[in-house]
């Protein structure tokens, strides 16, 4: 199990961050994660289609164009690509140096970026509050809440994963449970940039278009 | 001769790292433009009207794979197949079922003037 | 709405009706289920405290993280709802009896007696038996450990106990919804309903739902990675190729149910409008959320259940399993068409004919195939040496019965015919005929052929078969009547009826539930002679049927660890061929310390926070929600910062325990085949059966 030549292989999905012992292991693990990110993708995708075939069930409230501010989208987009981007900053610092403080800057980074993506949909959300957009209005805006809520909530969960792993981090040290934890909140992060992808596109940009 | 080959070894490391660093950046650089090529065909008025719906599921497309790629590390590897296959399993089925959800409802929506 | 207790008030108190309500006998049948909820809570309290088995329950069950011990856990947990259910079933029928202008229950009562039944039967019945089984055999199927995820295995149960739990809660405090077990909205919409009954519903469903989720992430990484060496996919037994597509559809079909119980959940206690019938709400979006999670859910109680069955035949005809790969490739072909039917669930829902004939062919598909698995069964069973015990009873009950059930479903898949007999009894019997010749008759066929593993002794051959034949006939007069009851228009759901020539069939369908009934007495019968005669009955060495597979290659009980040394694997049907060479049992040349996780009692936390969570939520107790919530996430902040330990088993403790084993079956005599269900059958068997390499 220990030996060398499979720890320098990719034997799961995300990065490989090379493990000294257990291999076997964290490909186990990570591998039940990604097939749990997998059945994650179903529910989003399902919401997705929810949202779809409520689109028009706007019931006479807002509709998409009005409650839609492309300025705060674009710049939540550019956050969340940030903090996955400085998340794989810090997976590879993680990976070539065995440095704890780059590691840790690199995901303060990434978490603050993301939290400026939290701050700016409340924002977002507030304001739709204000106009009465509120998701007991419509059918429509029903979807909306419970779509980019359902993203925002895990965005969230995974800023309280990132302040437990930067205490694990520096209880631990850089372990190979460390290190099979930090691969799997990296499938966690970037999946949800993913989503993140479909719903300025789907959601945001073509509800404007 | 200790030392050379320690140092081989360093250099080799700095390669690879260099390598991998490199890889992410061109992720990034990728999703940078499609995303922004999204927000343009929005925002201004170069595609017609009719383009742009078509044109964003693309650019979303794309922005998918090079995420899976390049950010997941999926790829058509060996030792990776277990992993692939049930991504490939979870996109034929939400296929199905999201696809399926629009053809029904919207069916159902038209029928029966729900939603307006 | 007062603090600490919600909208909760002391007249929802079930046991307090029997008292404060005029006397009838649908107050004493509600009231009384309630008293024997509380009753049999504190009997069992009591007996625990009496016999001071609390350390012992908790030591060695609610805390363990063995894989056998917990599907043991989620079989008793299930024949506990069973019992629940049947009598839930029972009551119906006496219902229906009567019904000729009129019946014993008030309509509410009756129509919360068929929504609790059907969603006990389906997730806290059917759901525990298939997870029990799968839990138990698969890490000894494949020649593991363990499951890959042992914590989280436990958790599973725990948030199955979960539902189950609310469900038992709701029969004391207030009252289940009334909405059958699908739950349509708008109907169970805080409009309609604005009582607990739906909300009890929801979390019961989606926090056992997160469960049956884990539990098939768990299972399928274990196949997927822990598979002993050698054991290729296409040497995989039957059973564990089933439970690898259970496994796959519990990821994907869960998360439909869940979001739409979540919308649901949102709509009733947020005022949200995703399926209202007003603000652009779409309750089709319901319909067509639940069975796209509800017909993969048909297969994924059913596949486990036809992998059973795989082995069942293969062992008791003495013959290598006809058609290994087609079989396999019919079961992997029904989970991805199983996707692509949900729609017959709801043709008469207003579609046009395009989709509804769409729908139709693709039902049509997935008859084939089952069909293959159906011959591929009679093809093994042909020219076997045919051993008629209660398992093959059962096995006989099932080709019979459920070739109807399936053929009925054919029936149904033509969305002309469907639209004359939906929402008719002609469904009900449908479905019954399905899932209890399917579905209940393997598990029971499983559970005499693998109690023995699990306890050490056979369960009493005599009373097994008289149970098993109760149950074939009981079911037969139950529900086969219901199809010509359904023809001749009488809904399903429907409290009452006005045609007196409906009236001998009701009356035969009394009669089968009786028999039904003493079934159940005759389940519960067999395991208390067992019990007693259990050093009669015993099979310590561990093989009593002549089996197979790798689990037959461990004592009775199994040791914690399974294995002593992990297997290699040559072969399909590996500990067959090792017998027929003559070679079964080894001892491997040196032993190696095995590493156990220890004991956790997350499960028992999950389960307490979660079920309080279900609880708050319904009765507006937002104080308890805040607090479950953070128990819960607390939970999984701190243990974060713990790190794993195991239990160490010295290398010396297995070579004592093997060598035993070993010593034991060297002196025992095996036994043939035609003497396995007398008393000498200790669990080796004098095989004569034939590999064919």
């Amino acid at each position: 199990m220990s030996d060398t030549a499979t720890t320098n292989e990719n034997l799961h999905p995300g990065m490989n961050l090379g493990y000294s012992g257990d291999a076997e292991h964290a490909e186990v693990t990570v591998f039940g994660f990604w097939t749990f990110l997998m059945s994650d993708l179903v529910t989003f995708g399902i919401v997705f289609a929810i949202f779809a075939t409520m689109k028009d069930a706007t019931a006479g409230g807002p509709g998409p164009a009005e409650v839609t501010n492309l300025t705060s989208i674009a710049m939540q987009t550019a956050l969340l690509l940030g903090s996955s981007f400085a998340f794989s900053w810090a997976s590879l610092s993680m990976k070539y140096h065995d440095i704890i403080w780059r590691t840790l800057g690199w995901l303060a980074i990434a978490a603050t970026s993301a939290l400026g993506f939290l701050m700016l949909e409340l924002y977002d959300f507030y304001h739709m509050i204000k106009e009465g957009a509120v998701p007991q209005r419509s059918g429509f805006l029903s979807a909306l809440w419970a779509l980019v809520g359902l993203h925002g909530l895990h965005v969230a969960g995974g800023l309280l994963w990132m302040a437990a792993m930067t205490g694990q981090i520096l209880k631990f040290g850089l372990t190979d449970q460390i290190k099979s934890r930090i691969t799997r909140m990296g499938l966690y992060w970037h999946f949800l940039d993913l989503v993140w992808v479909g719903i300025f596109s789907m959601v945001y940009l073509a509800g404007v278009a | 001769m200790r030392r050379v080959l320690d140092k081989l070894e360093l250099t080799a490391r700095n390669r690879e790292e260099y390598e991998e660093r490199r890889f992410y950046t061109i992720g990034l650089v990728l999703s940078v433009v499609l995303t922004v090529m999204s927000f343009m065909s929005v925002m201004t008025d170069y595609l017609p009207v009719t383009w742009v719906f078509p044109a964003l599921v693309i650019l979303a497309l794309g922005q998918i794979l090079v995420h899976i790629r390049i950010f997941l590390h999926i790829d058509l590897s060996r030792q990776k197949r277990e992993d692939l296959l049930m991504l490939l399993f979870t996109i034929l089925l939400l296929g199905i079922m999201a696809f399926g959800t629009i053809w029904v409802v919207g069916d159902m929506n038209m029928r029966m003037m729900q939603g307006h | 709405m007062n603090f600490p207790f919600g909208r909760l008030e002391w007249s929802d108190l079930k046991p307090v009706h029997l008292f404060t309500h005029e006397f009838s006998i649908d107050n004493l049948v509600g009231s009384g289920a309630a008293w024997m909820v509380v009753i049999g809570a504190l009997a069992v309290a009591v007996l625990l405290t009496v016999m001071g088995r609390w350390g012992w329950l908790w030591r060695e069950w609610l805390t363990s993280v063995d894989h056998k011990k917990i599907g043991i856990m989620y079989m008793v947990l299930g024949f506990v709802m069973f019992a629940r259910g049947v009598a839930e079933g029972m009551a119906m029928r006496a219902h229906q009896t009567t019904a000729l202008n009129g019946g014993v229950l008030s309509e509410e009562h009756w129509a919360e007696l068929f929504s609790t039944h059907g969603t006990i039967m389906i997730f806290f019945v059917a759901m525990p038996f298939i997870t029990g089984f799968m839990n138990y055999l698969i890490p000894l199927q494949i020649g593991a450990r363990d499951m890959a995820f042992p914590v989280l295995n436990q958790i599973s149960l725990g948030l199955t106990a979960t539902g189950a739990a609310l469900c038992m809660i709701s029969l004391v405090v207030g009252k289940f919804q009334i909405g059958g077990w699908t739950a349509y909205p708008p109907f169970t919409g805080s409009t309609f309903d604005p009582g607990p009954g739906p909300d009890y519903w929801i979390w019961a469903i989606a926090l056992s739902g997160f469960g049956s989720m884990f539990s098939g992430l768990n299972f399928s990484v274990t196949i997927y990675k822990m598979r002993a060496p050698g054991m290729t996919y296409m040497r995989m037994p039957v059973f564990v190729w089933t439970a690898l597509c259970t496994s796959i559809l519990l990821v994907f079909a869960l998360p439909p149910l869940t979001v739409a119980a979540f919308m649901q959940a949102l709509d009733r206690t947020l005022g949200f409008h995703f399926f209202t019938n007003d603000l652009g709400g779409n309750m089709m979006n319901y319909a067509n959320l639940f069975w796209m999670f509800g017909h993969p859910e048909v297969y994924i109680l059913v596949l486990p259940a036809y992998g059973i069955f795989s082995e069942l035949t293969s062992t008791f005809a003495a013959k290598r399993l006809y058609g290994y790969t087609s079989l396999v490739l019919a079961t992997m072909s029904i989970s991805v068409i199983s996707f692509c039917v949900w729609l017959h669930h709801f043709f008469t829902m207003g579609n046009s004919a395009t989709i509804n004939v769409a729908f139709g062919i693709a039902t049509g598909i997935i008859a084939i195939p089952t069909g293959v698995k159906v011959y591929v069964w009679m093809a093994t069973l042909w020219r076997g040496r045919i051993r008629m015990t209660t398992p093959m009873i059962y096995m006989t009950g099932f080709f019979m019965l459920f070739v109807i059930g399936g053929l009925s479903g054919m029936i149904l898949a033509n969305p002309a015919i469907n639209w004359q007999v939906h929402n008719t009894q002609f469904i009900v019997a449908h479905f019954h005929n399905v899932l209890l010749p399917g579905l209940l008759f393997g598990v029971f066929a499983g559970i005499h052929i693998w109690f023995p593993k699990a306890f050490g002794f056979r369960l009493h051959e005599t009373a097994g078969q008289v149970t098993a034949i109760l149950w074939i006939v009981g079911f037969s007069l139950t529900f086969l009547p219901l199809y010509f009851v359904g023809l001749m228009g009488y809904p399903r759901r429907s409290s009452g009826f006005e045609d007196p020539a409906l009236l001998p069939y009701m009356y035969l369908t009394l009669f089968g539930a009786l028999l039904i009934g003493c079934a159940l007495l005759g389940l519960i019968a067999t395991l208390w002679i067992s019990i007693r005669q259990r050093d009669k009955l015993a099979v310590p060495l561990g093989d009593p049927w002549d089996g197979r597979t790798l689990e037959w290659a461990t004592p009775a009980p199994p040791p914690p660890w399974n294995f002593a040394v992990i297997p290699h694997i040559a072969e399909r049907d590996a500990f067959a061929r090792e017998k027929v060479d003559g070679k079964p049992f080894v001892q491997p040349p040196d032993y190696k310390d095995i590493h156990l996780p220890r004991n956790t009692s997350a499960g028992m936390i999950m389960f307490i926070a979660t079920t309080a969570f279900g609880f708050g939520v319904t009765w507006w107790m937002w104080w308890l929600v805040i607090l479950s919530v953070l128990v819960v996430v607390g939970w999984f902040f701190v243990t974060s910062f713990i790190e794993h330990d195991e239990v160490t088993i010295p290398a010396a403790e297995v070579r004592r325990h093997h060598n035993a084993w070993i010593e034991a079956i060297s002196l025992a005599t095996p036994v043939t085949r035609d003497h396995e269900t007398d008393s000498r059958n200790r669990g080796l068997a004098d095989t004569d059966m034939v590999v064919a390499s």
